[in-house]
């Protein structure tokens, strides 16, 4: 190809601005979604679940998480006495198969599907030594796979228990929200496979959000609130015995 | 099944592993270290002077070590450097990244350059070869060793000293608060942490050097100055009663206030953790050798007895605050923050973050640091002659 | 003044930190990311490259494009907020192209009994039952049409 010094000087400087282009990254979202516009957060209602284990497998096929390893999974408690101090909890396989009939005396039970708290004060952020997770501008807390060091801080911080390293990319990995389904007008893929409505995205700057509503007519509570990490996963009907 | 109770599912395994614990136990070494070394320097505690330079090598050797374990550790050592890149300035461990390259460079490399550099600017010109062309380049090019200019040299050093010491609680503090800071650990979140890491690094450090000291000396066929390791001996012991106090108050803290994570923590002391914490880090390697050492100030011993009380405590206390390195790195691992289960450490052999990985990196700073006294000998024959074998001895009796 | 006579030594100390970090920072120009920092103290591109996904779960809008008439016997019976991929599992592949990629026929046996065998855990106002006992051994789908399980006459399907 014959490239004469006119064409150059003009083809350089393009190129130039375009790989600048290309350095700097353009999301590519639904071109309308504007994440200033977002806050986004999760209702949990443990009235209406049933621990069928949907969620963690649709959650595990929408993002390839390793065997072994949970971005969400249910808990069920069995309270036998009156007070907290009594409880049993399991979660054989995070729950993915759902859970086998209880034995024995019987108290008040219950499931508890755990995920990220996508918290507004997050501690693992606040402990990331080099920026490889954050709180994205519309509430997401994320992880970027080819910054992370995989030294484990993250781990560390979250009280939830939410974080793994997976072992595949030897990064640190956890419920992303769906943020690449959210940002496309679409809910998360354990929202999409719960039969019973258990687990409602919410967007909290969106006032036509039902669950503004919920939040506002019913006794909702976030994990060990007592550690202020500003968690947005809501739970309506939290029994005080949930760890 | 691998786990007790309940465990979050993604807690079953451990994340910080063995090479975790050796890196305070390393770092811990190279700040009490430089204590003792700046005892003589900036508080004129005469009698340890033999160990001044021998001090600062060694907390070169266990300096240089430290990032070792840490590398080992990491998902992806090679993005590394994005610590000194990008910086999280509220992460403890992104911070302490700085802290440890200004301490490494602008304190203890600088103290030992200024202290070394009329022998370093004699041994180029007596050698030869690749021997001349290191001493070479350490000299910076200047051959200036005019009385002045070591007036200098000691006149800056002494200020690098003084500045050293709030730098070497930084850099053992800032480990200690990389996991006191921590609010989803109750076992780690304490205020208490950095200060008892502080008090045990000095502990180990100084109980290091001691060490080193009397094994080099022998090694040397020389005799120990027991005015100077009684001296040091004393400094262990004042500084091991403090740390001893801070890590009872922090446990009578948490037996009094009983909060909800206490019983699982408590059960976890008596049972996975017993061994490591009562039995190695409590009776073992802080109690007895405060007693030992104790006795070596209330009754009058003769050399040869004082000596071998200090090497065992000596000893005794290495293991002792190894242990409370792994007692609260793995500790804090073993129990769920639900606290309603417990988990095991299964540690690999030969792995990477192995058991014999952790013996070759605890190993490997001692060969560095015997290249380093070749290279640099902390004592010319000048020094041995002063004080006479004789002499030493009877001062002791 | 003589106090900075014999200081040779010490400028050359200083100059050398003094070059090693402008050094320091010209890498640095070279070899952080350029999006870093553009929305705060991390990678401004990873939004961009996280929402890039691909997705397994089409969502239940796209299936009534195609199978509206299963949708309106769906919305008028109990399972009406269950989404189609709840049972069906993640059909985006399907959505993309439903001539080649087909859904595999589901067993009601599994299916059925992962939310509705009988669990004390389980809500009591949620309709289950103890399989074995109920059905004597039957498929599930013997009695009952899925997309509107409720039996309302024996024998409608």
């Amino acid at each position: 190809m014959n490239v004469s010094r006119r064409k150059l000087l003009v083809l350089l400087p393009a190129a130039a601005v375009a790989w600048e282009h290309v350095l700097a990254g353009t999301p590519e979202n639904s071109p309308n979604y504007k994440e200033t516009e977002h806050w986004w957060g999760m209702l949990l209602d443990i009235t209406k679940c049933i621990g069928c284990g949907s969620c963690v497998r649709a959650c595990q096929l929408e993002n390839h998480v390793p065997d072994g390893y949970f971005r969400t999974w249910v808990e069920r408690y069995v309270v036998r006495d009156w007070g907290f101090e009594h409880i049993s909890v399991d979660s054989p396989e995070g729950g993915k198969n759902g859970f086998p009939a209880v034995t024995g005396e019987m108290g008040k039970s219950f499931f508890v599907p755990k995920m990220c708290n996508q918290c507004a004060d997050s501690p693992c952020t606040q402990v990331c030594p080099v920026g490889a997770t954050f709180v994205s501008p519309d509430g997401v807390v994320l992880v970027d796979k080819k910054y992370c060091l995989g030294c484990r801080y993250c781990i560390q911080a979250c009280p939830y228990g939410c974080r793994f390293l997976n072992p595949d990319t030897n990064t640190a990995e956890k419920c992303s929200l769906c943020y690449h389904r959210i940002t496309k007008g679409l809910t998360t893929a354990c929202c999409e496979s719960c039969p019973t409505g258990a687990r409602q995205l919410a967007d909290l700057k969106n006032p036509a959000d039902p669950v503004h509503e919920f939040l506002k007519t019913h006794s909702v509570q976030v994990l060990k609130p007592h550690l202020a990490t500003g968690a947005k996963a809501f739970y309506n009907g939290l029994d005080g015995s949930v760890r | 099944m691998p786990f007790d109770g309940f465990m979050y599912p993604n807690e079953v395994e451990l994340q910080w592993s063995v090479l975790i614990v050796l890196y305070p136990f390393l770092t811990g070494l190279v700040a009490g270290a430089f204590i003792l070394a700046s005892l003589e320097r900036v508080f004129l505690v005469e009698a340890v002077k033999p160990t001044y330079r021998l001090a600062l090598l060694t907390a070169l050797a266990f300096l240089l070590v430290s990032p070792l374990p840490l590398q080992l550790h990491l998902g992806h050592p090679e993005r590394s450097l994005e610590m000194y890149l990008t910086p999280h300035r509220s992460s403890a461990m992104a911070m302490f990244g700085f802290v440890y390259l200004w301490y490494l460079m602008a304190v203890l490399v600088v103290e030992i350059w200024l202290d070394y550099r009329k022998d370093i600017v004699l041994m180029m010109q007596s050698s030869t070869g690749l021997k001349k062309w290191i001493y070479g380049v350490m000299t910076l090019g200047s051959k200036n060793i005019s009385e002045h200019a070591l007036k200098v040299d000691s006149r800056v050093g002494w200020a690098i000293t003084l500045i050293g010491i709030p730098s070497a609680f930084l850099l053992h503090g800032y480990v200690g608060f990389i996991f006191g800071s921590v609010k989803a650990n109750p076992w780690w979140s304490s205020p208490l942490m950095p200060v008892v890491f502080i008090f045990s690094a000095m502990v180990s450090g100084i109980a290091a050097v001691m060490l080193l000291y009397m094994f080099v000396t022998k090694y040397r066929g020389k005799e120990i100055d027991m005015r100077c390791v009684d001296t040091i001996a004393r400094y262990l012991l004042y500084t091991f009663v403090i740390d001893f106090s801070l890590e009872m108050l922090d446990l009578v803290h948490r037996i009094y206030e009983a909060d909800e994570s206490f019983r699982s923590l408590d059960f976890m002391v008596h049972t996975r953790l017993y061994l490591s914490q009562v039995v190695i880090q409590i009776i073992a390697g802080t109690v007895i050798p405060i007693l030992l050492l104790a006795l070596t100030q209330v009754l009058p011993l003769n050399a040869i007895v004082r000596k071998r009380i200090y090497a065992l405590s000596g000893a005794l206390t290495l293991m002792g605050i190894f242990a409370m390195r792994w007692n609260v790195v793995i500790g804090g691992q073993l129990f769920s923050k639900s606290f309603l289960g417990y988990t095991t450490y299964k540690m690999g052999f030969v792995a990477r973050e192995g058991l014999l990985t952790a013996i070759f990196l605890t190993l490997l700073p001692l060969g560095i640091l015997w290249v380093l006294v070749k290279l640099l000998p902390p004592w010319s024959e000048k020094d041995a002659a002063a004080i006479p074998s004789s002499l030493s001895g009877q001062q002791a009796d | 003044m003589s106090a900075f006579k014999d200081t040779g030594h010490l400028v050359r100390l200083a100059m050398a930190f003094v070059v090693g970090t402008l050094l320091f920072f010209v890498a640095r120009g070279f070899l952080v990311p350029k999006s870093f920092g553009q929305y705060g103290h991390y990678r401004g591109a990873a939004l961009g490259e996280i929402a890039a996904q691909p997705i397994s779960y089409g969502g239940h809008e796209v299936c009534e494009t195609c199978h509206s008439d299963i949708l309106d016997v769906k919305k008028a019976g109990r399972h009406a907020h269950v989404a189609c991929e709840s049972c069906h599992g993640p059909q985006a592949k399907h959505t993309e192209d439903p001539g080649s990629v087909v859904p595999a026929k589901l067993d009601t046996a599994v299916l059925c009994v992962r939310c509705h065998e009988a669990n004390h855990s389980k809500p009591m106002d949620f309709p289950q039952v103890h399989s074995a006992e109920h059905s004597s051994g039957l498929k599930c789908d013997t009695c009952h049409q899925p997309h509107t399980p409720r039996i309302e006459a024996k024998g409608k399907k």
